[in-house]
């Protein structure tokens, strides 16, 4: 597992990974998300802080497991992207469905309350 | 050169008959371009750039003059010849021409910036590529031989055979050979395949090259293809290298016209200079990063698109919903229903405020569980029942999928809001509805679609989104795999006629003159070849025109013969030099009769296309056989082309009807007789071309072995 994982005690998981979540790591990725969604640990927050490039496989990793997150019923948050991956998600507009949360609190937040103002 | 007729069945003074034209016609081709060719090789110098430099001002000076007296003759022909006492074909006339024009516009811009690329730049040391072989139950031999092929490519990659028939022989080739072996992962079971296109999807998924050569199955590959196609990839914004299709089964009189030398040459290297040479589909190099990103663009939009109809019908049920709780007056049930509908509005809004659909549909997910509580599985299985009785829907998918396909229809959830029912069966409706549309589509196996799935010629539409998001695609003008045409009037035609729906298809989906970001170049050298398929049904106005003259004496043009003349022949003789021109060596003669003979394909294409896109009729689609289908006997191939037989038989009557009026005097003008049954001369020759194709017998000894060999 590429993954570090720490679980919070309110039910979400945070995940962490370092260096380069791109073709070749992105199926690693994809594999490790969807098996803690297996697991019942649904609701995720993925930390980018140090992940230092994403390109477009690496997002469609995220996509996908977004998709098993919301189908069990859960979430997937990503927080602190840098600027490469910020001007990917403006490119492929991906921005418009996933938002990259400033910080890890703030995609915690979103979890317990989603204001709609 | 051989004509040939098959050796049975037609009678002797039928294939007399067609000998003699068929001779007469080969006589003439060969006569003006040997007289061509050794005036031209007098007058050129040398050197090849100076040539090529040459050639394309000549070009430019030729279609401007084309386009030019195209104009004088059409404006000419608008203000003063149109013969109103035969408004019917001198209007359908008219506008016939028109159409032409408009294609020698679109035909003389392509030609315009015909870029000759030369020698390639030097591959990258060390890009990772992916080869595909997409095969779907073709023969194991003919796979073979493309595998091999592909395996012995010399630049380092790694080969995958695409099996969409899920065969063991071929798996077991593949094993034997040393490549690996792909078929459709788990998430497909159930789920649209979307053809090639889902094929290719699928790959992508599993594998994680830089690059991607994509290969039909009979496609056999040169060892130094990616050596002469990867250079080009130093280019960043590189997303498509496209290279030549060649069929090497094909005769050199090329009788079912499959050789495409004016596309895989003038055309597609005029498209380059445009920067909107497109992907035909196989032999190309693809960028995966560039697939990835159209792909996940392309989900967005998608994604957006359907959660907006989803709130929409939404919001229409449960106003519905609450009306009729408030007559009835169950305080709970309209509880219920009031904070679903107020969930709804705040996702609208939070939509229209450009909130990130993760929010708003989480938002909304979480108000919905509460809201939804009152309903019982009896309400689920009724809704499921009624449903099923909305035509476009069908009851054998679940019902989360079911929904996801009615959001791809405005008039199925049109008819989804119109149904009577009770205040319980909205609110089941609009939980599903919206559980349907949640992040992805529950009737799709991949969220990411990287190869478009719009249409059944998913190269075309790829690579239109692919200029639109600002790539760059490259013609490499050299053949660097060989393949298999179909060998059958029967199969070609199917051929054609997927091509050309194919294309319709997108045109109608995503029309290049009006999605975003491609520039207008762009945008017309896709219209451009949109456009031709149209041609069929000015095809028709061509062919009926002089037979509504002989025979019914309707003359849709009224004028001096000599100024006709004038105005006329300098239009089509330099429309003739710029085909020539452009067509240098090229036996481009077959794709011009074709494009006249196949009329009726090009509309029935054009009518299927319109019946798939709009009412949601199947197309047919067929994958083109590789062998030949045998043992069709000879009318049955003529019942294929019946339509151009018929059309033949009326033109020859026609003509034998008007030179006989002329002979005994009964018609005193002769010249207007005369021109039109010169062009029905002219049309018979190019229909001829059908006849040839029927009687087509592929010469077993000239194939390479594999396909004799696996067609027994």
């Amino acid at each position: 597992m590429i993954l570090q994982i720490e679980q919070g005690d309110d039910g979400v998981t945070i995940v962490r990974m370092e260096g380069r979540l791109d073709l070749l790591t992105a199926a690693d990725v994809k594999h490790d998300l969807t098996d803690l969604v297996a697991d019942g640990r649904r609701r995720l927050i993925f930390d980018l802080e140090r992940v230092s490039f994403v390109d477009s496989s690496g997002l469609g990793a995220l996509i996908s497991s977004l998709k098993a997150a919301r189908q069990a019923g859960g979430d997937l948050r990503i927080a602190r992207a840098n600027e490469q991956v910020r001007t990917l998600l403006k490119l492929t507009t991906l921005e418009r469905v996933l938002r990259p949360y400033e910080t890890i609190e703030e995609a915690r937040a979103g979890y317990t309350s989603i204001a709609a103002d | 050169m051989p004509y040939r007729v098959a050796q049975t069945h037609a009678s002797p003074h039928v294939h007399f008959i067609f000998e003699v034209l068929c001779a007469l016609r080969i006589l003439a081709v060969r006569f003006c371009s040997e007289v061509m060719n050794r005036f031209v090789q007098k007058l050129l110098p040398e050197d090849p750039d100076l040539r090529a430099e040459l050639r394309l001002g000549l070009l430019r000076v030729l279609v401007a003059a084309n386009l030019l007296l195209g104009f004088l003759y059409l404006s000419w022909r608008y203000s003063a010849t149109i013969n109103w006492a035969a408004w019917p074909i001198a209007i359908g006339l008219v506008i016939a021409e028109t159409y032409s024009y408009i294609d020698a516009w679109l035909f003389g811009l392509t030609l315009w910036k015909l870029k000759q690329r030369g020698e390639p730049p030097p591959p990258p040391p060390n890009a990772t590529v992916d080869v595909f072989i997409t095969c779907y139950n073709e023969p194991v031999e003919i796979v073979r031989e493309t595998a091999i092929a592909a395996r012995d490519i010399r630049y380092p990659h790694r080969t995958y055979l695409l099996d969409d028939g899920n065969s063991p022989a071929m798996q077991a080739m593949a094993e034997e050979i040393g490549i690996r072996y792909l078929v459709r992962s788990e998430e497909w079971k159930g789920k649209q395949r979307h053809a090639k296109a889902g094929n290719l999807n699928n790959a992508l998924c599993h594998t994680n090259g830089e690059f991607v050569l994509v290969l039909d199955a009979d496609q056999i590959p040169s060892p130094h293809i990616l050596d002469r196609t990867l250079g080009y990839f130093a280019d960043e914004r590189v997303a498509l290298v496209q290279t030549p299709q060649w069929f090497y089964n094909v005769p050199p009189d090329d009788p079912l016209g499959s050789q495409a030398p004016l596309f895989y040459g003038p055309i597609m290297q005029g498209k380059d200079g445009w920067n909107a040479a497109f992907f035909c589909g196989s032999n190309a190099v693809l960028r995966r990063e560039a697939l990835m990103q159209i792909g996940i663009a392309n989900y967005v939009r998608d994604l957006e698109l359907r959660v907006q109809r989803a709130l929409r019908t939404a919001d229409t049920l449960l106003h519905k919903a609450a009306q009729q709780v408030k007559t009835a007056g169950n305080q709970a049930l309209q509880a219920a229903i009031d904070e679903l509908h107020a969930a709804v509005r705040t996702s609208r809004r939070m939509l229209r405020e450009g909130r990130p659909i993760q929010e708003v549909t989480w938002y909304f997910q979480q108000c919905a569980a509460a809201a939804a509580r009152p309903i019982v599985a009896d309400d689920l299985a009724r809704l499921r029942d009624e449903l099923t009785t909305i035509p476009g829907l069908e009851g054998d998918d679940d019902l989360t999928s079911t929904l996801s396909r009615s959001l791809d229809d405005e008039a199925i959830l049109h008819t989804l809001t119109t149904r009577e029912r009770s205040p319980l069966a909205a609110i089941a409706t609009v939980r599903e509805l919206l559980l349907a549309v949640d992040i992805d589509r529950a009737d799709e196996a991949q969220p990411v679609m990287p190869l478009a799935t719009i249409s059944v010629t998913e190269d075309m539409a790829t690579a239109m989104r692919l200029h639109a998001a600002g790539w760059r695609s490259v013609y490499h003008h050299e053949i660097l795999a060989r393949g298999l045409a179909p060998e059958d009037l029967r199969s070609a035609l199917q051929q054609r006629l997927r091509w050309a729906q194919g294309t319709i298809q997108v045109m109608l989906r995503e029309n290049p003159l009006f999605i975003p970001g491609l520039c207008w170049g762009q945008r017309l050298m896709y219209f451009a070849t949109m456009w031709s398929y149209l041609s069929g049904f000015f095809s028709v106005i061509y062919l009926s025109a002089p037979i509504f003259y002989l025979i019914f004496g309707m003359l849709p043009v009224r004028t001096q013969a000599d100024e006709f003349f004038w105005r006329l022949v300098p239009y089509l003789i330099t429309n003739e030099l710029v085909f020539a021109v452009a067509g240098w060596k090229l036996s481009t003669w077959r794709g011009r009769q074709y494009s006249l003979a196949l009329f009726p394909l090009w509309i029935r294409a054009v009518i299927s296309a319109i019946g798939n896109v709009y009412a949601g009729r199947p197309l047919g689609f067929v994958v083109t056989p590789k062998v030949r289908q045998g043992g069709t006997p000879l009318w049955g191939v003529l019942r294929l082309v019946r339509i151009q037989l018929i059309t033949i038989a009326l033109l020859v009557l026609a003509a034998v009807w008007g030179l006989t009026r002329l002979a005994l005097g009964w018609q005193i003008e002769g010249i207007p007789t005369l021109v039109n049954v010169f062009w029905i001369g002219y049309d018979l020759l190019m229909l001829s071309v059908v006849i040839d194709a029927a009687l087509y017998q592929p010469d077993e000894q000239e194939q390479p072995m594999s396909v004799a060999a696996s067609a027994a």
